[in-house]
């Protein structure tokens, strides 16, 4: 028994350590409990912008007074960060804003730390580019109201209050729509040589994980595709991870099996394109260009180019303007780009169709997500309450369908399609 | 035709070395270390091997917030080593730290989620207190029971433990993940933040610092003055000495199990409710198996354990400042940290053993 009293005793006085604490935060500021109002959405108001900025025009004055801090999930082995980390090395150095990188920050509190050793080091401006690291961007921004906190991809900036907490994010379902034509030309192609019928052709697509940002950038890939090559489906499968070399290769590899005749992804290792490589199945990446690992099966590549954005952010704060809560990167302003078409692979002619498309979404005569273009459970889809405002609630708020298209990323830089349309196939949602 | 059984190197165990002779070794592998890391930096990158090793100092000891953070990682890090010290005493090898600690840590974050809008921080934090310990002390019970029933293998079953709490984390992830499908939740009552552990004295990590301060010197007075440590060691040296001498061998298993699973459950408490405010399937980010490294090289004891991973975390903390700093990989401070580290475990294999070389066949003939 004495043996029993002991160890209780231990867990007692650790218990009361922690309860004593407890006490004496009630005492101090008495739980400062922000109410939210009864309708938190009342009050949001929509604060995104695209409009670029010439570096060109800061003075030597104007560029000493930024320094730049990055904060990256992973390192130059994973693509997206490696196509994050090149423009914000460009950026820099053509502005001439000196700078620090950090890089595999993992998305909880060490994102804070390193943002407040950033600050710590001098940045006035520092970016995050991955999803998961803004509400710690958010904590650092609280506690530095003086230096700008910039987080890619995240939803939360015109809902934060925080004057100095921004995100961005790019119309990249743009250039996936884009990739999407190149991808169906190729299967147009390969139907016409008899490799499979029109009933056939499927493609593939590796996916990280199953919101909002995904599901847009699958959708215009296949909505792409489909305004080539009308009978196609697409598979999708999903890995449950941004960077899962394993997993990815895997599933890239399943899809193949499954009967898809070509592979595109949204994650960020080599996997799916290795798979497809070694499988010689025709890939569309993304990111950056694959060509140098496939050069018998990469056809083409949509990627952000962050670097309008950040000239936008260092201008900004060089010159002391305000910064807004949302910046989206479109087709027009340079930020979403397509890599060199890889003619020993795409379909003759690839290139110039897709110049046509392009000129065709920039001067608004095409939209993407024209709801006359898909159905939704064989519905077409004619009002929708997407979820702009993300306070964890889940439930949409804001009309989003208008004018007979879904207005992806305009009033938030994030993307918010998150519908199953009709002709794709979600193999397995709980990874 | 003699001689040819003896074989060329043979190692005889040492008697005690006496304590400068002991430190001289580790001075010595230290050195050398420091020797090949220099080397192994020049022949690589080009760089300067002693700015690579101002660098690792400043990105440890750099600035006060540095300090915290050290500070922090070290408390977490002896945190759950302290708690798997009485099991390896007892020569029961718990391996599941690393699923201990995130059973306790989704506890902690449940209680946050489930609770944390309807009771006042003054009721939550002790119920997530208990919840987590709770959590971690029946993680480590199970195999922990299995064992003293039917001696059923205690390393692959803590083992196989972790992947069941990773799982089930990654499950309550996919329930409570904001939004849905993104495999995150982020930071738990964030505007309001309930269940999160009170700062003291301004600084975010000084709470978890003190825990583990006082965690570590009862754990030291547990294991060197009190029965139930005594019976620890008794059960590590022999099982049967132990049952010899009366001791309910099983009972004195399951007693320490629960302890260790407890402090695990703590720490997962301190990650989630302390620091991190997130539950996340790498929150413990492989500690549950660093600190078996800081509990073998502290040899047990607490004291010395502040120690060993203090070291462990200045490598770490350092090797990321390199990259950050000299713009390299991360894995280069991983080469440096590991050629570090197997000069450390290295010099205590020639603490405890001798090497005697066969007298050379020559000398023989003479």
């Amino acid at each position: 028994m004495k043996k029993l009293v002991s160890i209780a005793l231990v867990l007692v006085l650790v218990i009361g350590m922690f309860a004593g604490c407890g006490a004496k935060k009630e005492e101090t500021p008495a739980a400062p409990a922000e109410q939210p109002a009864a309708n938190p959405d009342a009050n949001v108001v929509f604060d995104n912008d695209d409009t670029p900025f010439d570096v060109s025009t800061l003075t030597a004055d104007e560029i000493a007074t930024v320094k730049v801090g990055f904060i990256f999930l992973h390192d130059e082995n994973s693509t997206y960060d490696l196509n994050f980390m090149n423009a914000a090395k460009t950026a820099c150095d053509n502005a001439g804003v000196s700078y620090v990188i950090r890089t595999n920050i993992p998305e909880g509190q060490e994102c804070y730390d390193a943002a407040c050793e950033l600050v710590d080091d001098g940045c006035n401006i520092i970016f995050a580019d991955s999803f998961g690291h803004e509400d710690f961007m958010i904590q650092a921004a609280k506690e530095f109201p003086e230096v700008e906190f910039c987080h890619a991809t995240g939803t939360k900036a015109h809902i934060s209050n925080l004057p100095n907490y921004h995100n961005a994010f790019a119309t990249i379902y743009e250039g996936r729509y884009l990739a999407g034509v190149a991808a169906g030309m190729k299967l147009n192609e390969m139907i016409a040589a008899g490799e499979f019928t029109a009933e056939e052709a499927k493609m593939g697509y590796v996916g990280a994980f199953t919101y909002a940002e995904v599901i847009s950038g699958f959708t215009s890939f296949f909505l792409g595709a489909r305004s080539v090559c009308p009978t196609v489906t697409m598979d999708v499968t999903f890995t449950g991870s941004w960077y899962d070399e394993t997993a990815e290769k895997e599933g890239a590899q399943n899809l193949i099996n499954g009967g898809c005749k070509l592979i595109s992804q949204h994650a960020d290792s080599m996997g799916a394109p290795t798979a497809c490589e070694a499988a010689g199945v025709p890939n569309v990446s993304y990111n950056g260009s694959t060509i140098a690992a496939c050069p018998n099966t990469f056809i083409v590549s949509s990627r952000i180019n962050w670097i309008p954005y950040m000239e936008v952010m260092f201008g900004r704060i060089a010159k002391g303007e305000k910064i807004n809560a949302d910046w989206t990167g479109t087709l027009a302003n340079g930020a979403v780009v397509l890599t060199e078409v890889n003619e020993a692979v795409a379909a003759a002619g690839t290139v110039e169709a897709l110049e046509e498309v392009k000129a065709e979404l920039i001067n608004g005569t095409r939209h993407v997500f024209d709801t006359s273009t898909f159905t939704v459970e064989g519905k077409e889809l004619t009002s929708y309450l997407a979820d702009l405002n993300d306070w964890g609630d889940y439930t949409g708020e804001t009309e989003i369908v208008k004018d007979g298209a879904f207005r992806e990323s305009v009033d938030r830089s994030a993307p918010a399609f998150d519908l199953t349309i009709d002709g794709i196939t979600l193999l397995d949602t709980r990874f | 035709m003699n001689n040819q059984k003896v074989p060329l190197i043979h190692l005889t165990k040492r008697k005690a070395l006496p304590w400068y002779a002991a430190f001289g070794i580790r001075a010595a592998a230290i050195v050398l270390a420091l020797i090949v890391c220099a080397l192994v930096t020049t022949l690589l990158t080009g760089e300067n091997p002693l700015q690579i090793y101002a660098t690792m100092f400043a990105g440890a000891f750099g600035t006060p917030r540095k300090l915290w953070i050290l500070g922090q990682q070290i408390a977490i890090l002896l945190c759950i080593a302290l708690a798997l010290t009485p099991a390896f005493k007892m020569k029961y090898w718990n391996l599941g730290g690393e699923g201990q600690v995130l059973i306790g840590g989704l506890a902690a974050a449940a209680c946050m989620i489930l609770l944390g809008k309807t009771l006042p921080n003054i009721l939550l934090i002790p119920i997530m207190l208990a919840a987590s310990v709770l959590a971690g002390a029946v993680w480590a019970v199970i195999p922990a029971l299995f064992k003293a029933k039917w001696n059923t293998n205690e390393t692959l079953f803590t083992l196989m433990m972790n992947y069941v709490a990773t799982q089930l984390v990654a499950f309550f992830i996919i329930v409570w993940e904001s939004p849905k499908g993104s495999g995150k939740i982020g930071i738990i009552n964030q505007a309001t933040e309930a269940g999160w552990l009170p700062i003291i004295g301004g600084q975010k990590y000084l709470l978890n610092i003190l825990i583990v301060a006082v965690i570590t010197a009862l754990m030291y007075v547990y294991l060197k003055y009190t029965k139930h440590g005594y019976e620890i060691s008794v059960v590590g040296e022999s099982e049967r000495t132990a049952r010899y001498v009366g001791i309910k061998v099983e009972k004195v298993i399951v007693r320490t199990l629960i302890l260790s699973g407890a402090i695990c459950g703590a720490a997962g408490l301190m990650l989630v409710g302390g620091t991190d405010h997130t539950i996340t399937t790498t929150i413990a980010g492989g500690r549950g198996f660093t600190a078996v490294m800081v509990a073998w090289l502290g040899k047990f004891n607490p004291l010395v354990m502040v120690l060993t991973s203090f070291l462990l975390v200045f490598l770490s903390r350092g090797a990321s400042e390199i990259s950050t700093k000299f713009g390299l990989n991360q894995s280069f401070g991983d080469i440096l940290t590991g050629i570090i580290l197997f000069f450390i475990i290295g010099s205590e294999f020639f603490i405890t053993y001798k090497i005697n070389f066969r007298k050379s066949a020559k000398k023989e003939a003479e």
